[in-house]
């Protein structure tokens, strides 16, 4: 990460924000002073302090910067769909500091010298701290065992399939026996690829009007079980990703109280969309897994409200826009959701489905301590921080996105939240105009 | 909470509740259905006279656009057009552009720059139509021909026709559709149909394997003994079965399949006396209907073929319209915002 240094050595004093952080803790007209990278102090003591720089944070919420454990930044290997500027821009006007990125570049994220590719990439390039994921197996492809132990100490955080499975249980078994050695954290994407397979949409009420190919729900909860009880015979920490079901929430649950170590993650656009996305056939909606019933959503907010969830994801996957126009069916799964998507989570504390504070901890300290990372904001932490005004708006479009892809989930419409200021170990990532 | 959502109407119909596509019969009231069945009925006329033609659509240019196989279709489409004085294009787009690395869009673009007024598009994949009145020639009136498992409008409002010409009615009516469900768009655009002109009673019966999820939601009753299924029914319409569903794992063998839900004379004798026969074709005889039953004395397989080219001749002279109205009417605020 490199940005502009005009913050690191000097100093910062943030006023008059709303200092909130995942864990509750709340303080009105807080102020902040920032020096060395580091929070050098809070409240009154940094009311008092002299700065280099001031910045006035009246009326916004002063939030740890949001962490993401799943998105695509498409380098290497996919410039035309995305590349490091402009996706970690648009992460950064999203208000994250942190971002794991999914071991699905071209080549896959599967030796050392691709995670190097990456963070020597991010070095370069990205305002905000670019966390690579390595890949599970050998080129995805869910057959041999990829160099965990080569891929973590070249900097891999985690190791995951992206959106790929691993079709065959026993290799699954044994590639969480081998991270499981080495104490990795194993991130998968709960699939069944035969009861998926060709299917595009969730199998249910709009399926069945407009003659779309069904996923059905067990596609997920058949692959979560056999992951949950892999987990437990192995020992393996598994974080399952992306889930679309409410019963897999149930599950998730149970598992935990049996004293399994699992965790778990969803997609914020699977927290406000359903299956009625699709009812006039946008492919901006087609994702995968699918968007699903309005009772599936419902019991997702309930997840993440209850924690049984523990973060809150981006699932970004930007692309060109000849990905997307094409008949349905034809188009590839995905939306370029990271700028919007704290707008959205507010529209969900607007409609009193979650609270700012379960929303920030969804963004912040849940996914930060499922992938070993502080998110908090105290007497010398890391100064990751990220200020958003919830009451004033903006508008995506096409003109206004940063990202590659412009396929956001919403368009054209105002959206409550705009990221006043991205500080990444008090550097600033983003500033709104 | 739906993105955004444009309904099929936001498409298909003009400011003024005109067609100007035809999708989808999602969202179209009993008014325009039976506007398009007494349009319908009008040019059934005009295939009894020596010359069988009107001026209607002259001077328009229609592309028959079908990105997979048909006979049937695509020829009464192309007389529809040619018995209302269109300029008629064929294109089978299984063979030519697409195989060149040509996408969809270009092709399209590339007819619309040729001048044409109005697309009749078949496609394998659901919500083709919508793509391309939506994204890519909004300006070209698009006539659903057939899309996926989504919909076939036409083929469902000429059975429409078919059931009013022998039944004189909806209400009151029970009808049944057996066989693949599940993979057909036909079904889907005939369930609507029915539940809009009132029919009082629709049954589809079919194994589970070949039903969709939730099916009851399209507005129907499942039943899958089709001995039950043919008690009291006014009107049985029997779907084409593929031969792939047997590869699929859906069904265990075209044998039992015909022993279980082929219409059989004893199966048939269960129904109503009068009850009529319907099939879209093509028909796979002894697969799913017997031969004596398909061409009995119940049997309305053909005069549904027959009512295939008015339907087609309606509803493009309706499209052609509605998008003729509009296109007159921005010309109309332009000029205005010109003189203004």
């Amino acid at each position: 990460m490199s940005g502009n240094d005009q913050f690191s050595g000097a100093s910062l004093k943030i006023t008059g924000g709303r200092l909130l952080d995942g864990h509750g803790s709340e303080a009105p007209n807080s102020a902040l002073l920032i020096r060395n990278g580091r929070i050098a102090a809070i409240g009154e003591a940094a009311e008092k302090a002299d700065a280099d720089q001031l910045f006035d944070a009246k009326g916004c919420v002063i939030s740890p910067g949001f962490v993401d454990l799943y998105c695509n930044l498409r380098e290497p290997g996919n410039g035309q769909k995305g590349n490091m500027v402009s996706e970690t821009r648009a992460a950064a006007r999203g208000g994250f500091t942190t971002v794991c990125v999914s071991p699905e570049t071209s080549p896959v994220n599967d030796s050392r010298a691709v995670t190097h590719l990456i963070r020597d990439g991010a070095y370069v390039s990205s305002p905000i701290r670019v966390l690579p994921v390595g890949a599970l197996t050998r080129g995805l492809d869910g057959e041999m065992l990829s160099d965990m132990s080569g891929l973590t100490a070249a900097g891999c955080i985690a190791v995951g399939n992206g959106s790929r499975g691993v079709r065959n249980a026993r290799v699954l078994r044994r590639c969480m026996a081998y991270a499981q050695t080495f104490g990795l954290i194993v991130m998968l994407r709960p699939e069944n690829q035969s009861l998926a397979a060709d299917g595009y949409a969730h199998d249910g009420l709009v399926s069945a009007r407009l003659g779309l190919l069904g996923i059905p729900e067990v596609a997920e909860t058949a692959s979560v079980m056999e992951m949950l009880l892999l987990a437990e015979e192995t020992g393996v920490r598994l974080h399952l990703s992306q889930l679309s079901c409410g019963r897999s929430v149930e599950m998730v649950a149970d598992a935990r109280r049996r004293g399994i170590a699992v965790t778990a993650d969803v997609a914020m656009h699977q927290l406000v969309f359903t299956e009625e996305a699709l009812s006039s056939f946008d492919s901006r909606f087609h994702l995968r897994p699918p968007l699903r019933s309005e009772a599936d959503r419902k019991a997702l907010v309930a997840g993440v409200r209850e924690g049984v969830i523990d973060a809150i994801v981006s699932q970004h996957l930007p692309h060109e826009s000849a990905a997307k126009q094409a008949p349905l069916p034809d188009t590839e799964p995905g939306l370029s959701s990271i700028e919007s998507l704290l707008s959205l989570g507010l529209e969900l504390v607007q409609r009193g489905e979650l609270t700012l504070t379960e929303l920030i901890r969804g963004l912040t300290s849940g996914p930060a301590s499922v992938a070993g990372l502080n998110a908090t904001i105290g007497q010398d932490d890391v100064a990751d921080l990220c200020v958003f005004d919830p009451d004033a708006h903006w508008t995506p479009s096409k003109q206004t996105l940063i990202s590659a892809g412009h396929h956001a989930p919403v368009l054209d419409r105002p959206l409550p939240g705009v990221v006043r200021f991205t500080l990444v170990e008090g550097r600033e990532a983003w500033r709104s105009a | 909470m739906t993105a955004n959502a444009a309904s099929p109407n936001h498409l298909q119909l003009t400011r003024d509740g005109q067609l100007r596509h035809f999708l989808t019969l999602d969202g179209l009231g009993r008014e325009l259905l039976t506007d398009i069945l007494d349009t319908a009925d009008s040019f059934i006329e005009v295939g009894e006279r020596s010359i069988k033609k009107v001026p209607l659509l002259r001077g328009r240019t229609v592309v028959n656009l079908f990105f997979e196989a048909s006979t049937r279709t695509r020829s009464t489409f192309e007389l529809a057009a040619k018995r209302l004085s269109a300029d008629v294009l064929n294109l089978d787009i299984n063979t030519s552009a697409t195989s060149k690395g040509e996408s969809l869009s270009d092709t399209l673009l590339n007819l619309e720059a040729m001048a044409s007024d109005m697309f009749v598009v078949r496609h394998a994949q659901s919500g083709a139509p919508h793509f391309i009145a939506e994204s890519v020639t909004p300006g070209v009136a698009i006539i659903n021909a057939g899309d996926g498992r989504h919909a076939h409008p036409t083929q469902a409002m000429l059975d429409m026709l078919t059931i009013r010409q022998h039944k004189g009615r909806f209400e009151g009516l029970k009808v049944a559709i057996v066989g693949d469900i599940l993979h057909s768009r036909v079904a889907r655009s005939q369930i609507r149909a029915l539940n809009e002109l009132g029919a009082e009673q629709i049954r589809v019966i079919a194994p589970g394997t070949l039903l969709p999820k939730d099916v009851e939601s399209l507005g129907c009753t499942v039943e899958y003994d089709m001995a039950k299924g043919m008690k009291d029914l006014d009107v049985v319409i029997m779907l084409r079965l593929q031969k792939e569903r047997m590869e699929g794992a859906l069904l265990p063998s075209e044998r039992e399949f015909y022993r279980l839900y082929g219409l059989s004379q004893e199966k048939l004798a269960l129904a109503h006396p009068e009850c009529i026969v319907m099939h879209p074709g093509p028909i796979n005889r002894g697969v799913e209907i017997e031969s004596s039953v398909a061409d009995g004395p119940q049997s309305v397989i053909l005069n549904q073929v027959t009512n295939g080219i008015a339907i087609r001749m309606a509803v493009m002279s309706m499209a052609m319209g509605g998008q003729m109205a509009e296109r007159q009417q921005k010309l109309n605020e332009m000029n205005e915002r010109g003189l203004a």
